[in-house]
């Protein structure tokens, strides 16, 4: 009785744990009070928000450009409101970063060679694990599968049904 | 059977080494896409002259050196020296005054020297993002051309300038 109403705190405190868990991590860092931008159309507003997410501040290099607040981080997004007001489109923008500081402010860098092995390797990795995995299985159950008994299992295995035979007799 | 035992430490061994090639690598440069390319080109104002504009154009014509400081950077007080020593050993030193103020940019170099042949004020740091200028000091050399071949972020040390800056400066000097 009494280990049930251990058990059962233990389980409740740990649901508990785990549904304010979320709620702790988004009341926990958050975005600096940034500059305040006006928008002609929604549009625009809806393509600064999303650059600001994807493109990184190369200051703070783990935070993108909204979280920063890196002075060159304002300038950037202050940049990057003018050009959007000005009727740039989001890859007008994105070039324009990248011409200037590399793929490297880039939180999705762009498929070429030197990255292939970033986009691909995990599921190139994840491919050979299987293909491992499934060819030491294979080759385990053909092995139980065709191993015949050697003399000696032949003889014991035939004592044990000759045993069997005079019990039951 | 002996693979069972030789191959975890294979892999053992080889992630060791990645990590240690790992622990050699430094995460904060960033290769400029700018190296090999036009500089980007600038019209400011003359610090320590307001009325007159310094252009990039000025730069053309030899190879010159383009180093970005401020006053309130601190390593930009500990590479001057090294600025002096360049200009000394003929290298033409242009300067680009990032962010800064220029009563405060003016004091600092009263105070610490000055070996710029000319500077640009870039108060609002737009000059800089076109410049791809993300940590002060940054060192820019460029070809007769106005081609950025190589570039320097941080501050520039007595090795860089041997190793680096000198020998490539030479070979410039040579090319057409």
């Amino acid at each position: 009785m009494n280990r049930h109403r251990i058990l059962a705190t233990c389980v409740l405190g740990w649901s508990a744990l785990f549904l304010t868990g979320p709620v702790l991590a988004q009341s926990g860092p958050t975005a600096p009070p940034s500059e305040p931008m006006v928008f002609a159309t929604e549009e625009q507003e809806a393509s600064y928000q999303k650059l600001v997410r994807e493109l990184r501040c190369t200051v703070c290099q783990n935070q993108n450009l909204i979280e920063s607040n890196a002075p060159l981080a304002s300038d950037l997004r202050r940049q990057i409101s003018v050009m959007i007001k000005d009727g740039a489109q989001t890859d007008e923008v994105v070039e324009y970063m990248v011409a200037r500081y590399g793929d490297f402010v880039l939180f999705r860098p762009p498929k070429n060679a030197t990255t292939y092995l970033l986009w691909y390797g995990p599921g190139a990795l994840m491919v050979i694990g299987l293909a491992l995995l499934g060819w030491i299985l294979w080759r385990r159950r053909s092995q139980v599968a065709t191993a015949p008994l050697s003399v000696e299992e032949q003889q014991r295995l035939r004592r044990l049904l000759d045993d069997d035979e005079k019990g039951s007799s | 059977m002996k693979l069972r035992f030789v191959l975890p430490l294979v892999a053992f061994v080889a992630l060791v080494g990645l990590l240690w090639v790992g622990l050699s690598l430094d995460p904060r440069a960033l290769p400029s896409p700018l190296i090999g390319r036009e500089a980007p080109s600038f019209d400011l104002p003359e610090l320590r002259d307001p009325e007159t504009r310094f252009t990039s154009a000025e730069m053309l014509g030899k190879p010159a050196l383009f180093n970005v400081w401020a006053s309130w950077c601190v390593t930009c007080r500990q590479e001057h020296p090294m600025l002096a020593e360049l200009r000394r050993v003929g290298v033409p030193v242009y300067g680009l005054n990032y962010k800064d103020t220029r009563s405060d940019a003016l004091r600092f170099l009263a105070r610490f020297g000055d070996p710029y042949n000319a500077i640009g004020f870039d108060e609002s740091g737009m000059v800089g993002i076109d410049w791809g200028v993300y940590a002060t000091p940054e060192t820019f050399l460029m070809d007769r051309h106005g081609m950025i071949r190589f570039k320097h972020i941080g501050m520039i040390t007595p090795d860089i300038i041997e190793q680096k800056i000198l020998p490539l400066y030479r070979q410039l000097e040579m090319e057409s």
